[in-house]
């Protein structure tokens, strides 16, 4: 297995990692960070896989996950003043408690 | 209660169950991904003197894949436009008063970050940098101002404001839509000038975003100002 | 030689990562989180460097890690907190 299906592997585990923290905790924060570290992964397995050409790694994922990188910023932004104003309307910024 | 932890149990266990389902599925396709693919990457060389720039990815950002930054310049945009829809904005007390310390590493900083700014800006067209990395150093020093010192950013929601955000958006769109009234498509640079554009387009998109991600940072739309 | 030394540091990179991304995501006070996240930030900054782009590891290290750390760090100073919630009941949503 050589470099980039490595890398790509090890991405994968990141964003399962994130999945199962945004499925279990029910703090918004929680969830939001939860989100960041999956987009990471997804960025990683891109662009490990942009590397496969040896040395002269494929510019093009870059371009696009420069991108990413920036859009998700900007969404966890906003997230993070809608959870500001949802703590401001309701008391706390958490899901309900299961009440089974 | 006994039934309410089997049933939590349950939902865990199927939780787990499906990501290792997802996970297996996901280690099964990269398995079947060929070992050497060169992509994109012969195209781009080959067709890297007719861009303008001499950095491949800038080269990619703002000429063969223009549209894909138009558009992540509209969503930054549309996003700070959520934010003034849903929060005024929240300015702490300034820490002038209670702390000398940082008020004098932010006087020495945020000179030498804007410095940095311009440098990585410039350097975008031959190696690595460019609008974005540019942009997110200037919103590092916007940053910094808010939460030391935030009276002296004066940030009112006037024109000059309103500008300095939509700047990028409106300067990309206009050299965007520029080569139809000479008869070509959009974002079709002419070869002469396509360096002298480029750098233009990424001056404005570092101003615009700078501000933009320090107002979002800042978390609103700021209070009405006199023009 | 220098393959073996290329080896181990992708391996040490790899390990250091993947403990930082369960370090956050788990633990469930919030101030320990977000410092993960942000060396989190940093060293995925150090892997795009690995893998050849330097434009995304100067992005990661400005927006990822400081950016994202910056905002977070003040998420959580807004959103804990005591809030009252009832005429005679305090309710606060610290972590």
């Amino acid at each position: 297995m050589n470099l980039p299906f490595f890398y790509a592997c090890f991405g994968i585990l990141i964003f399962l990692i994130g999945l199962i923290g945004l499925a279990i905790k029910p703090n918004i924060l929680k969830k939001l960070i939860s989100l960041n570290v999956m987009g990471s992964g997804i960025f990683l397995v891109f662009v490990a896989l942009a590397k496969r050409a040896g040395l002269s790694a494929d510019p093009v994922p870059h371009a696009m996950v420069l991108t990413g990188l920036v859009v998700s910023v900007s969404a966890t932004a906003l997230g993070v003043i809608l959870a500001i104003r949802v703590k401001q309307i309701y008391g706390k910024a958490e899901l309900p408690e299961d009440s089974r | 209660m006994n039934k309410t932890n089997l049933f939590q149990s349950l939902w865990a266990l199927l939780l787990i169950a499906l990501v290792f389902l997802f996970g297996g599925m996901l280690f099964w396709s990269l398995y079947h991904i060929p070992e050497y693919s060169d992509g994109l990457s012969t195209m781009v060389t080959q067709h890297m003197p007719n861009s303008g720039v001499k950095s491949e990815v800038t080269a990619i950002l703002l000429n063969f894949r223009g549209y894909d930054t138009l558009l992540e310049i509209a969503v930054l945009f549309a996003a700070l436009l959520g934010a003034y829809r849903i929060s005024p904005i929240r300015l702490d007390k300034s820490l002038v008063q209670s702390n000398p310390v940082i008020l004098s590493l932010t006087q020495y900083l945020v000179p030498i970050i804007i410095l940095v700014s311009g440098y990585i800006l410039w350097l975008g067209g031959h190696a690595a940098g460019g609008a974005f990395q540019a942009g997110a150093v200037l919103a590092s020093a916007g940053v910094l101002l808010v939460i030391v010192r935030p009276e002296s950013l004066n940030l009112k929601h006037t024109i000059y404001l309103n500008f300095i955000l939509i700047m990028g958006l409106l300067v990309f769109t206009l050299i965007a839509f520029l080569p139809i009234l000479t008869g070509g498509t959009i974002l079709e640079y002419p070869r002469k000038w396509a360096g002298t554009m480029i750098l233009l387009i990424e001056a404005a998109s570092t101003l615009s975003i700078g501000f933009t991600l320090m107002l979002l940072f800042a978390g609103g739309r700021p209070p009405a100002g006199d023009n | 030689m220098i393959a073996v030394f290329e080896i181990l540091f992708d391996i040490l990179l790899a390990i250091v990562i993947l403990w930082l991304a369960i370090r956050t995501v788990y633990i469930d006070n919030m101030f320990e989180s977000i410092m993960s996240f942000i060396g989190f930030g940093l060293f995925m900054s150090m892997a795009w460097l690995r893998l050849g782009s330097i434009d995304l590891a100067l992005a990661e290290a400005a927006l990822g890690s400081g950016i994202s750390g910056a905002l977070l760090l003040m998420a959580k100073k807004k959103l804990s907190g005591s809030v009252v919630v009832n005429n005679n009941h305090t309710e606060s949503s610290d972590e």
